[in-house]
């Protein structure tokens, strides 16, 4: 009865939390900012050629960068999680019955579903306005299974970083890390075309196989011809996401549940204090 | 017994910050933790609310020890938090309605629009959080804190940066929660006229100890020092300090008659003896 009361709570508070962040100026701007001005540069790109495949610029990059966007709820999760401890938010929740599990099942409800809508505010437009993307009903199924494990890969590695990095300041030393990791990850280019120890790290993440997903989903088959091994290696990506969401889900407990276990009335106000005076 | 303390001891690193701490607190008591800064209030109050884990010692809220209090325990307990900026894009009646369906499978929890009738924020139920005053804010924490309508309350430094009308709301609030909902009443002050206007029972801690303890009347009677008497006889002036000022100056009117001129008697204030007490205590404590 408690763990369904507070799965109840969780998914209320995600729900109105997500409305939240539809309705007010700022959030609904950052939104919309990312997804129109990617959607500008396929429209400059949709007639251009990539090398002599015969495949077209724009048909590759739309369904990277959605890979890449959808593992970037990591970055969300994380960012949320600190501000929410720096601003009291956790602390909030850690004083009520059941709190704690209520909350993360609302911060997981809120950015998965900003995530989803997120992407549908890329993808709709662009299957319009970008040429030589390929849709059918398998290919539908392979972006839902490829989102969703995508998704539990790289959620729980957010609430990690969140965990870890206590004040917004330090939030902003994981962006540069972050964007190393789109680099080697062949969203803006095909990874094969980077040397071949760098290839590997990019395989590592789970941004590479997002992408390599939402390709396989997107484009004709003929647009394999790009990939490691003229192959969309499916199996690899299940494997290689699946890896990533047992270790996740395995660590992000403790490390939470330890995060959590320190967070009080001084340590919200010492923080207080600090982000005053950087004001001041 | 509502709160039971004994021998409560905090170290960090090698810092001792509190030092056999004992005290207890019977159901529907308000006591007050008084002291001042870095007396170890917050530390004594965040162990009672189980957000910090002691060194040393028993500790007993409602029969369970806050380190190990389950979610149900947890329903129980109220905490008046000090917002800041949290939930800013809620609404009033929205977070206090959420929050309250929180102790659904425990209790009923206090419905939203009772709630903010009685801390007075009822125009404010569909304003967003973050453009509330600071006033606001403050009593819409309390609503929070109270929400589940808890058997003990918690509050630390509740009205640091209150003008005085919303002070003396704040304390006719809080008197009100003890008198009509029996609820037990924890909070820390290092406001001495506040203490004494809301608790039954004033604890001074000071340097991580408890230094006294009783109802203000008793505190006055146990820790305020000798009255202050001052006349002159022949233009000579005179002082003395006595416990018993009235029985002083009688005998000084039978002794010296209409020859007592500037005649000035001085009670003992608490507020002095307590400030002196704290001041000595620290300084005591203090390596020089």
């Amino acid at each position: 009865m408690e763990s369904a009361a507070s799965v109840k709570t969780g998914w209320r508070r995600g729900l109105i939390e997500l409305r939240q962040s539809f309705t007010n100026g700022p959030e609904l701007f950052s939104h919309f900012l990312w997804p129109v001005l990617m959607l500008a540069a396929l429209f400059f790109l949709r007639h251009r050629d990539f090398g002599s495949t015969g495949l077209l610029l724009g048909a590759l990059a739309l369904p990277s960068i959605l890979g890449m966007n959808a593992a970037m709820g990591m970055v969300s999760m994380s960012q949320q999680l600190t501000a929410d401890r720096e601003d009291g938010t956790l602390l909030r929740a850690k004083a009520m019955p059941n709190g704690m599990v209520s909350y993360l099942i609302g911060k997981v409800v809120s950015v998965a579903g900003g995530l989803l809508a997120d992407l549908a505010i890329l993808l709709i437009p662009g299957l319009f306005l970008v040429e030589g993307l390929a849709l059918g009903s398998a290919h539908w199924f392979t972006l839902v299974w490829v989102l969703l494990l995508g998704l539990v890969a790289t959620l729980p590695i957010g609430a990690i970083l969140g965990s870890v990095f206590t004040t917004a300041r330090s939030q902003g030393l994981i962006q540069l890390p972050m964007l190393a990791l789109i680099a080697v990850s062949g969203i803006f280019y095909p990874i094969t075309a980077l040397p071949g120890w760098l290839e590997w790290i990019g395989q590592l993440t789970p941004v590479y196989w997002m992408g390599l997903g939402m390709r396989s989903a997107l484009l004709p088959g003929e647009a394999v011809v790009v990939e490691v091994g003229e192959s969309w290696r499916h199996l690899e990506t299940a494997a290689v996401l699946g890896v990533w969401a047992v270790a996740g889900l395995l660590l992000a407990p403790v490390v939470l549940r330890r995060m959590a276990r320190r967070e009080s009335g001084s340590k919200v106000a010492e923080r207080r204090e600090r982000a005053l005076q950087r004001v001041a | 017994m509502v709160l039971t303390v004994d021998g409560l001891r905090m170290r960090y690193g090698d810092r001792e910050v509190l030092h056999d701490v004992t005290f207890d607190a019977r159901p529907g008591e308000v006591l007050a933790l008084l002291g001042p800064n870095g007396a170890g209030k917050s530390t004594t109050i965040e162990i009672l609310e189980g957000f910090r884990l002691r060194s040393a010692g028993h500790v007993e809220v409602l029969g369970v020890d806050p380190a190990a209090g389950d979610e149900r325990w947890r329903s129980r307990i109220g905490i008046v938090l000090q917002s800041w900026r949290d939930h800013g894009n809620w609404r009033v009646g929205e977070l206090l309605h959420h929050l309250g369906s929180y102790y659904t499978p425990y209790r009923r929890a206090w419905p939203a629009g009772e709630l903010l009738d009685a801390v007075g924020l009822t125009p404010c139920a569909g304003q967003k959080i973050k453009t509330l005053s600071g006033g606001q804010r403050r009593r819409l924490d309390v609503a929070i804190g109270i929400v589940g309508r808890p058997d003990v309350l918690f509050l630390d430094e509740p009205t640091t940066g209150f003008d005085p009308e919303a002070r003396s709301e704040f304390h006719e609030l809080v008197r009100g929660l003890a008198a009509e909902q029996g609820t037990t009443i924890l909070l820390t002050t290092h406001d001495l006229d506040e203490a004494s206007k809301l608790a039954h029972r004033i604890l001074v801690l000071a340097a991580g100890r408890i230094i006294a303890a009783g109802s203000t009347a008793q505190l006055t009677e146990l820790i305020a020092g000798e009255d202050e008497v001052r006349w002159s006889v022949d233009g000579q002036p005179f002082r003395k300090a006595t416990a018993d000022s009235t029985a002083f100056v009688r005998e000084l009117f039978a002794t010296y008659g209409d020859a007592v001129r500037e005649l000035e008697v001085r009670r003992a204030s608490l507020e002095d003896t307590y400030l002196t007490l704290v001041r000595d205590q620290v300084s005591e404590r203090e390596p020089a």
